[in-house]
């Protein structure tokens, strides 16, 4: 039998009551079911503050596995495209992972948590695949989104307050490091990833500690200007690093209706994920002809002319006809630039193409339509020492 | 007497389709009934006082938009609500429920299988790859592909080309999709079988075969082709009942001039010569017009209403050859208030969806051996449906109009003809189902109207009582229906058409097979086409 | 290559469709090796001595669509293959004694009425020019049907021209039935309950289908494609199908192939997706870069490959390939020749059908949907022995039927059920030839659990997979894998589970290494 209440529309995440406090403005958003905050008080002091002093996000909603099983380190690696042999105990590794046709499913993360447990973690959920992936394979997967509450804690001064949480060496866990420590009578699990390309950490627990831990970090980061920050903060920082998003960059390939809107890894500048030359791996041979015989589109990241940003708009080349289309734009504060992520028809987007946005904008009810000269990149804007550096800077 | 352009036989929603469109394009049309009311299976009736069921047809998605806007059937009445919800009971007591919100849904499904919750992604995605490969052919008239013809050779290269451009995988899932049986299919992306029942639910409706027999995918596709305002797959009330379709038409059609005469049953097609003349009432009346349109199915009207002598002797084979099974039955039931039911919580937003009782693939295919057998399903699948809840129309305020339709039931039981008492326990083991989940249900009943397979026949004039015209398995499907060399609305002889579901793309309250038998008819007058062209495919 | 250990080709598994891509490849001058589990070759061709004196062909115990190309090119004939009986006429068993022969076209029998004749004359004449149309692609690849090339295009104008050139109504009426259940057009066509049920019984065997089954008419035109390559009835091969089996290992091993039974192999060694040999259960290790799998696709990639090897989408469709089996086969050692009521002695040697009507045989059928095997069951019934003294004992005679439905997920287990599935056949037998049950030696029911665990197919499915219109042509064994290639470089497969399909045919044998060689040329 069933409870007879009808069940909620959206869940609240553990973290919830503390949420619910800080979201002053009451901007909320579905995120995967979930009662997420778009914003708490003001995306720009948000903004600021994940690339000045220190922000908390929370990422609970995102899909989590834990795959468990003498095949879990075999099994993983026939699922992506990178070489998953090379991740030891403790390391994490971002990936991609692709259908039989070379088409990215999903990006993300993977956590080698012991000999063998992983986990892995998603924007999308993929446990249809994963199962059928787990064919021959002595594997356990488990879906644990709800059993892990995290935190995407991100910023210059996030270390200094961990340190002051007492999460003693923490200072000396390098990029993609992942470790244990003890958090009042709980374990937290810490790794240094993240979704801003700089300085910050991941922080899992489990959900009955979820809302001390938030406490614990408030309150250890009240001296460093720590700010609960919601997603449309987050939405900026993203495009500032680079990264791209399911959903947003491309369509998840299992999900895919309409022929050629899926992306192989090299149409999504994720090439450098892709280890043809390890040993079988989902989408191998696909990719291995996409390598001989040319991609159809090229991710571009651009540098568009003016300020207003590029949302939704489409790509011109010289001749003034369309080669594709944006898929993410923002205006980014610390970069201080205009950048549009585009995926542009093969060949265009090369470095040195010219190629134009077509762009909308509304002043005053009414609108305006700009073209703007684009201009590809081919380095990072936003690369910062302290994202890198180990020890872990104070600011 | 009076000769008119055309005269349509049947005033089902495809005869009034058809001949709307041949109103619209100036000719002087007559449509004749036999029932005092119009509609056919189309129809709102109150049979019991103060409510009115939708007592064939219940439901609506499939209409085209493109004709419903064409012939502006909002201003004659026609309002089509979404329903959202649904619901399989099952027997330990809990239940599988589909939720409207993506991710409210995602949980529901979670509850019984996280696998199976995200595999329904996938499963979404494919089925609607299918769907958008067949719904650009609704309005398209099926090629001859024995033929020649540059315009048949066109159609099929159009054919050829939508194939080819699936891709080979794609291709083969296609050809896969309309070749297998939905048990089959849904066992490739699920392992809980209440999730699997609630699906296979529109691969078996109005068909008299089972969920693990081939071709049923493909009739979960004709139930998932259609659409409530864009959004395709979706289901509607029409507000006041089918019967409001039918009203619409209607008033199209006698806008444009067309002359609608009821309790006037065509006795026989007039042909002389290979060609028509119009048709004879069963009054002994004769009424003539050189194109004669038949809405009947194709038994009806080449068995029934035309004579042996007038057609030739291989069409009068492939009508007695016409697959056209009896094998759904219908309940009408007048309520008293709602009723709550074992498990769900009160007011829950399932409710307004459809409902069914029976939780696993074994009990749906054993449903269907009963078929076999000559008898009514013991345990049957029924699709039950309480648009009062949203329809304020059809029933007095607090009081319910429940549509519950049942499969399976036989056109003729192994005993015989279905007599009175047979008819009884029909509704008896369907009321029964409902009220083992419903403890309240049947002190609520006020009125049920229970309806056999021969019933619908004798009322409505469907062969069978074949909610579809006709099988809609592969054999009778594009230029295979109704059958082989006579798939594109011209019968016979000369001046006489077909525009039923029995014909190109069938059954389903789509008015498509009126649509383009109009267009067929108006080619064949050299008269511009006045039937508008799909939407162009997103 | 000088080297003689060196092998160009293993194949693994002696069915008759591995001894035939053997003998095509040895033929023309590769070094083949073939690895046969069991101790004798042939696969489910074999003839197996279930009982002291007694032999009997282990499964299919008639041969009716052998392809007369690959008897004249392998020279079969000169290797040993003759027949006891050929052209065998079929008796649609009665109850009441009063049966019906049917020889090719023509049917006789007490209740037969002249339009009985005349229909099933009309309705056999019109199965078997849709078999030809049917036939057209069977002795090639199946063609692809979007990334195609010219032979692919050759070979679809071929099928579409075959089926047009029948006529404008002849190819409209194939269009129809193609996809149509055998119950419907049987009833379109024909009048006699009995001739019905045997024809039924011809449409369904060897599959999880009733004649009621949309796709079963599929069944019967690939069942009278054997018409189609000069078989006009079936045949008995001398001393049983182990000899079709024997013939072309002897013309295999002739041309240079070696044959090792006895040699069961566990895996497929690959490296770098490429074959590299194969491993033994023993642990020898034969190296080699091209493998041809003769087993069903489901256990090629499940086990000897492993799925890990594969990429998932490949993997699933794989593991989805529809293969339920359902045929059981009863042995039966007779002390006599039995005597079935109504039924002139020297009809006895025909072939023997229980399936008094399309009703029964879809009765039948229900209860292997849940798992239980059928209470009324059909029966396809030979007693070689009227033809071949060497299958018994002087005087004596072995009984063989085709039975069905017996599914392989049969809820209480066949360990359970064997012996109770075979008392009921047995007592089925005996109510239409009284007093067999007396002359009954021994006996052996050999259940789908049987097959699988003797021939390796898997849920003992007789064809390696439906033969349905989703698993058919450019379909078989799935979409993306239809043409004996596999993403694995230097596999193939040969198996009944690739296209054209089951029977003993041996075209998937000849097309596999047809194929080889076109592929072989231009790879390493």
């Amino acid at each position: 039998m069933t409870d007879s209440e009808i069940p909620p529309l959206l869940l609240q995440t553990p973290f919830h009551s503390r949420v619910a406090d800080a979201c002053e403005i009451n901007l909320w958003e579905d995120w995967k079911g979930y009662t997420t905050p778009a914003a708490y008080s003001n995306v720009e002091l948000e903004y600021f503050a994940m690339r000045n002093s220190a922000s908390i996000f929370d990422i609970t909603p995102m899909t989590k596995y834990r795959i468990t099983g003498t095949d879990g380190h075999a099994y993983l690696d026939r699922l992506v495209t990178r070489n998953l042999k090379k991740l030891d105990v403790g390391r994490v590794m971002y990936t991609a992972w692709c259908n039989d046709e070379g088409k990215v499913i999903d990006d993300g993360t993977i956590f080698h948590i012991n000999d063998d447990t992983f986990i892995l973690c998603s924007q999308e959920r993929h446990l249809d695949w994963l199962e059928w992936s787990a064919l021959g394979f002595d594997v356990k997967i488990e879906d644990v989104t709800e059993q892990i509450a995290a935190l995407s804690f991100q910023g210059p001064t996030s270390c200094a307050i961990l340190k002051k949480m007492d999460l003693e060496g923490v200072e000396n866990l390098k990029p993609f490091d992942l470790h244990h420590y003890p958090f009042q009578q709980t374990e937290l699990m810490v790794s240094r990833t993240g979704f801003t390309a700089d300085l910050g950490y991941e922080l899992w627990i489990s959900p009955e500690h979820a809302e001390n831990l938030w406490d614990a970090l408030m309150k250890a980061g009240e001296d460093y200007n720590i700010k609960p920050v919601g997603s449309e903060a987050l939405q900026i920082a993203r495009v500032e690093a680079g990264f791209i998003q399911a959903g947003v960059e491309f369509v998840p390939a299992e999900q895919e209706v309409r022929v050629e809107r899926s992306r192989s890894p090299y149409e999504l500048g994720l090439g450098w994920l892709v280890h043809l030359k390890k040993s079988n791996f989902n989408g191998q041979q696909a990719l291995k002809e996409e390598k001989l015989n040319g991609s159809r589109f090229r991710f571009t990241r651009l540098d568009v002319q003016g300020n207003k940003p590029a949302e939704n708009s489409f790509i011109f080349n010289q001749q003034k006809k369309v080669v594709g289309m944006v898929t993410s734009a923002a205006w980014v504060p610390t970069a201080k630039r205009n950048i549009a992520f585009a995926s542009l028809e093969m060949p265009w987007g090369k470095p040195g193409d010219e190629l134009w946005a077509e762009i909308y904008y509304l002043r005053e009810l009414k609108w305006a339509r700009v073209l703007e000269k684009c201009t590809v990149l081919e380095e990072p804007i936003f690369d910062p020492e302290r994202r890198h550096a180990t020890p872990a800077l104070d600011y | 007497m009076k000769k008119y352009d055309a005269i349509v036989i049947g005033a089902g929603h495809n005869g009034l389709t058809n001949a709307a469109y041949l109103a619209k394009a100036g000719l002087d049309v007559l449509v004749l009934e036999k029932n005092p009311y119009i509609g056919g299976a189309t129809v709102s009736r109150e049979l019991h006082e103060g409510w009115m069921y939708s007592n064939c047809s219940y439901v609506c998605s499939l209409l085209r938009p493109e004709i419903s806007r064409d012939l502006n059937l909002p201003k004659f009445g026609l309002q089509v609500i979404p329903y959202v919800g649904g619901v399989t009971f099952k027997r330990d007591g809990d239940y599988f429920g589909n939720y409207d919100d993506h991710e409210r849904q995602y949980r529901e499904i979670a509850r019984h299988s996280k696998r199976d919750a995200n595999a329904y992604e996938r499963y979404t995605a494919d089925v609607t790859k299918q769907t958008r490969f067949i719904r650009p052919f609704l309005l398209r008239t099926p090629p001859d592909p024995t033929s020649f013809k540059p315009r048949d050779i066109q159609e099929l290269l159009y054919l050829a080309k939508s194939f080819y451009n699936l891709g080979e995988k794609v291709l083969g899932d296609t050809l896969r999709f309309w070749t297998m049986s939905i048990g089959d299919f849904l066992d490739e992306y699920f392992e809980t079988d209440v999730i699997k029942c609630h699906l296979a639910g529109s691969g078996i409706i109005g068909t008299a075969l089972g969920v693990y027999s081939p071709g049923t995918a493909y009739v979960l596709l004709h139930h998932y082709m259609g659409e409530v305002d864009g959004s395709v797959g979706a289901w509607g009330f029409a507000r006041g009942g089918m019967g409001s379709v039918a009203k619409a038409l209607a008033g199209a059609f006698q806008s444009f001039g067309g002359e609608i005469r009821a309790d006037a049953e065509v006795d026989r097609i007039l042909a002389t010569g290979g060609r028509t003349s119009g048709v004879v009432l069963a009054n002994g009346d004769e009424i003539y017009a050189d194109i004669v349109v038949s809405n009947l199915d194709p038994k009806r009207t080449f068995l029934d209403i035309m004579a042996e002598e007038d057609l030739p002797a291989s069409v009068v084979k492939q009508a007695r050859n016409f697959k056209i099974r009896g094998s759904s039955g219908k309940l009408n039931i007048a309520l008293d208030g709602l009723p709550t039911f074992h498990g769900l919580p009160a007011k829950s937003p399932l409710m307004t969806g459809d409902m069914h009782f029976i939780d696993s693939l074994e009990r749906m295919e054993r449903a269907y051996d009963d078929w076999k057998n000559g008898t009514w399903s013991q345990d049957p699948y029924v699709d039950m449906l309480i648009p009062t809840q949203v329809d304020p129309t059809m029933a007095p305020t607090g009081k319910h109009m429940m549509s519950v339709f049942v499969q399976y039931a036989p056109p003729k039981l192994a005993t015989g003809e279905w007599t009175d008492k047979d008819r009884d326990a029909f509704g008896k083991t369907v009321i029964d189902q409902i009220g083992t989940y419903s403890p309240n249900f049947k002190d609520l009943i006020l009125h049920a109207e229970v309806r056999t397979p021969q019933d619908i026949e004798d009322e409505v004039g469907l062969t069978e009582g074949n909610i579809f015209q006709g099988e809609l398995t592969f054999d009778q499907l594009l230029f295979n229906r109704p059958f082989p060399g006579y798939a594109q609305y011209r019968g016979p002889i000369k001046g006489m058409y077909m525009c039923s579901s029995g014909t190109h793309p069938g059954g389903g309250v789509m008015s498509a097979p009126g649509a383009n038998a109009a267009r067929e008819i108006l080619m064949d007058l050299n008269h511009p086409s006045t039937v508008p062209e799909a939407y162009p495919d997103d | 290559m000088t080297d003689s250990n060196h092998i160009d080709v293993v194949i693994v598994g002696a069915g008759h469709n591995g001894l035939v891509s053997a003998a095509y490849l040895s033929k023309s001058g590769l070094k083949v090796l073939l690895l046969e589990a069991s101790n004798k070759v042939g696969g489910a061709a074999t003839t197996s001595e279930f009982s002291e004196g007694f032999s009997v062909s282990e499964c299919a115990h008639f041969l009716y669509s052998l392809h007369p190309t690959i008897v004249k090119d392998l020279q079969l004939a000169d290797h040993g293959l003759s027949y006891a009986a050929t052209d065998l006429e079929t008796i649609a068993l009665s109850s009441d004694g009063k049966h019906i022969r049917i020889a090719g076209s023509v049917i006789q029998g007490e209740d037969v009425t002249p339009s009985d004749i005349d229909n099933y004359r009309q309705f056999h004449a019109q199965m078997k020019r849709f078999a030809k149309v049917l036939a057209t692609t069977f002795a090639d690849r199946p063609p692809r049907l979007v990334n195609n090339d010219m032979k692919d295009k050759m070979s679809l104008l071929k099928l579409g021209w075959n089926a047009r050139k029948m006529g404008k109504q002849e190819m409209q009426e194939l269009l129809r039935i193609g996809a149509i259940n055998i119950y419907d057009v049987l009833n379109e066509n024909l009048d006699n309950q009995l001739l019905k049920g045997a024809l039924s019984l011809e449409a369904v065997l060897g599959s999880h289908t009733g004649p009621r089954s949309p796709n079963t008419v599929l069944g019967l035109l690939y069942r009278r494609v054997g018409e189609t390559f000069g078989f006009n009835g079936p045949a008995i091969p001398t001393g049983g199908m182990g000899n079709v089996s024997n013939a072309i290992a002897s013309s295999a091993t002739s041309l240079g192939a070696t044959i090792r039974t006895g040699s069961r192999v566990e895996r497929i060694l690959i490296q770098e997706q490429k074959v590299a040999g194969v491993e033994l259960d023993n642990g020898e290790i034969i190296n080699c870069s091209r493998v041809i799998s003769n087993a069903d696709p489901k256990s090629t990639f499940s086990k000897l490959v492993g799925y890990p090897q594969l990429e998932t989408g490949f993997s699933r469709r794989a593991a989805n390939i529809r293969m339920k089996g359902n045929t059981a086969k009863l042995h039966l050692a007779l002390d006599a020749l039995p005597e079935f009521a109504g039924l002139n002695a020297n009809d006895i040697g025909s072939r023997l059908v229980i399936a008094p009507d399309p009703d029964y045989v879809e009765s039948a059928f229900n209860h292997a949907k849940y798992g239980e095997f059928s209470e009324h069951p059909i029966m396809e019934i030979s007693i070689p022995s009227v033809h071949d003294t060497s299958l018994a004992p002087a005087g004596k005679h072995v009984l063989s039927a085709v039975v069905q439905y017996a599914p392989h997920n049969l809820k209480q287990g066949w360990s359970e059920a064997n012996n109770e599935f075979k008392a009921l056949l047995i007592d089925l037998l005996e109510s239409y030839a009284p007093g067999l049950k007396k002359l009954i030696v021994d006996s052996e029911l050999l259940s789908p659990a049987d097959f699988e665990s003797r021939f390796g197919t898997t849920a003992g499915h007789w064809h390696h997979g439906e033969l349905a219109l989703d698993q058919f042509l450019m379909l078989r064994p799935f979409p993306g894998m239809s043409q004996y290639t596999t993403p694995i470089g230097g596999l193939f497969l040969c198996g009944a589970g690739c296209h054209p399909g089951g029977n003993v045919m041996g075209l998937v044998g000849r097309n596999c290494a047809n194929t080889l060689l076109e592929v072989g040329a231009t790879s390493d």
